[in-house]
């Protein structure tokens, strides 16, 4: 059974459509990356699976059992981080709220979690660390090792690599694509790094003006026309 | 000499409780300061404070018996529709306590004119605002209700500790992972408001913000995750305000004032004290 599925959607604001016609599912175990310019409505999409708003029209359906409480999200860095006083653990721990019962500490399992999670990562000797002092690609993982503490299903991922310099870039992939192949756990991906798309996804939905150009298995999607033209003219760019 | 003449103030009930309230308050209004800060909200406290100003003064108008029971509510609203809403509303956070804060305070102004029957009026507009000796003549109740509700901050920010930092880190995380942000928004928003009129007995409607803002800044200035900054601005509270109210009854100085220039002076220090070692606490 499909773990989230999408029956004709609409996106928008105030019921301004930004993209329309969406119909897609996720299985478990896929790595599923949306591509699309900037505008497109990718983000929308996100916030829209998460719940965060509601969609224009259409609905969408999960399957699984999957709950609120068991997805993991990526997002993107906001102005409050920037001189946010946590140290690396804190931040970390704070993924683990969801699953976790009231009052002011987490549990022992809590604590381990997060740990493993950052050995993961290769952050575990960052722990004391104050975040905001770290490069780039370490904020990123230090928010990755959080989402993952949140997940035990499904993982939302909102441009990780945005900002990152090429090494960090693709340490952050393999990082990903490791996520997906050896914990199981389901990906959906934001990106407008078509290439990269194409080179780790199991699926691609590509979203262009107000419409789904493209939704299916990637190898399908590199052998079309659209795949060709975008893969090509991505790699003229680099 | 110093320490004869504070036990001969100590031997006065007026001065222990002052002590025991001016603690308090302190403590729990570094509290969420932190929060307040990294949600850039520093200026709630004057917004909110003038509200409660307003509210005042109707009260006063009104002749109650007890202005609290009006204060408080009116303040809990008005912290719920700036902090709760905050997000989403047409006006934003800044513009919308400045609105606030100025409407309030220009309409109690404008009430206490047109209705007081007081004799001096002006020495009442600046004992509100300025808080004066307010901490010194507090009664029996008020020393309750003050401990009293200070304990229920504290009790609150302990038990939800963790999910203020997680609302305050990453709202949307929070809220994307199955946390019910809003609630805690909404906790924040109440307790915030609790806080401030709390306060308005020790320092006066505008210097609360001092007494809010100031910890935290001095504490972030040095130290570097949530905890240490939390503890760190709740002793810099305490210890100034302590520090304060000795200082203004052997000075014979206003107590709110000197208060706030302690923290000032202290968040000087702490400055210097970060340049120094470059952060590594």
């Amino acid at each position: 059974m499909a773990l989230l599925t999408c029956q004709d959607l609409a996106l928008g604001y105030e019921g301004k459509k930004v993209v329309e016609d969406l119909s897609f599912s996720v299985d478990p175990g896929d790595y599923l990356c949306i591509v699309g310019e900037n505008g497109s409505g990718k983000s929308t999409l996100i916030k829209t699976l998460l719940k965060l708003m509601p969609p224009v029209k259409g609905q969408i359906l999960t399957g699984d059992g999957l709950k609120q409480n068991e997805i993991g999200y990526l997002p993107q860095q906001t102005e409050v981080q920037k001189d946010f006083p946590a140290s690396v653990k804190e931040v970390v721990l704070s993924g683990c709220l969801n699953r976790s019962g009231l009052g002011p500490f987490y549990n022992q399992a809590e604590k381990r979690l997060a740990f493993a999670n950052m050995e993961k990562l290769g952050i575990a000797n960052l722990a004391k660390r104050c975040y905001r002092e770290l490069s780039g690609g370490q904020q990123q993982r230090v928010l990755l090792a959080r989402a993952l503490c949140a997940t035990r299903k499904l993982l939302l991922l909102d441009e990780p690599v945005a900002g990152l310099d090429p090494k960090a870039t693709a340490d952050m992939y393999q990082l990903i694509e490791k996520i997906n192949a050896n914990d199981g756990i389901t990906v959906i991906m934001i990106s407008h790094d078509i290439a990269a798309a194409a080179k780790y996804a199991s699926h691609i939905l590509h979203i262009g003006h107000q419409k789904p150009l493209f939704c299916g298995k990637k190898a399908d999607y590199v052998a079309s026309d659209l795949g060709k033209a975008f893969c090509l003219a991505k790699g003229e760019e680099a | 000499m110093i320490i004869e003449k504070l036990s001969l103030y100590f031997q006065f009930p007026f001065v222990r409780y002052a002590l025991i309230v001016g603690v308090l308050i302190s403590l729990s209004s570094s509290l969420l300061g932190v929060t307040l800060v990294l949600k850039r909200f520093s200026f709630i406290g004057d917004g909110l404070s003038h509200v409660a100003f307003g509210a005042i003064a109707i009260a006063t108008i009104l002749n109650l018996s007890n202005n609290m029971l009006l204060v408080v509510p009116v303040t809990v609203l008005c912290g719920i529709l700036l902090l709760a809403t905050g997000q989403h509303t047409k006006i934003k956070g800044d513009a919308a306590i400045a609105l606030l804060s100025v409407g309030s305070l220009a309409i109690g102004y404008l009430l206490l004119n047109l209705f007081s029957a007081s004799a001096n009026l002006a020495g009442d507009v600046c004992a509100t605002l300025f808080g004066s000796t307010a901490i010194l003549t507090l009664t029996m109740t008020e020393v309750w209700l003050c401990i009293g509700m200070s304990l229920v901050v504290i009790a609150v920010f302990l038990l939800f500790y963790r999910q203020i930092f997680a609302v305050t880190f990453d709202e949307t995380f929070a809220k994307a992972t199955g946390i019910k942000a809003n609630i805690y928004n909404l906790l924040i928003a109440v307790v915030i408001a609790v806080i401030i009129v709390l306060a308005m007995n020790l320092v006066g409607s505008l210097l609360i913000s001092a007494l809010v803002i100031c910890p935290a800044l001095s504490a972030m200035r040095v130290f570097k995750s949530f905890k240490s900054v939390t503890l760190c601005s709740v002793v810099i509270s305490v210890v100034c305000t302590a520090l304060g109210i000795l200082i203004a009854i052997l000075a014979g100085t206003p107590v709110g004032a000197t208060i706030v220039a302690v923290d000032i002076a202290t968040f000087g220090m702490f400055s210097i004290i970060g340049r120094l070692t470059g952060g590594r606490l």
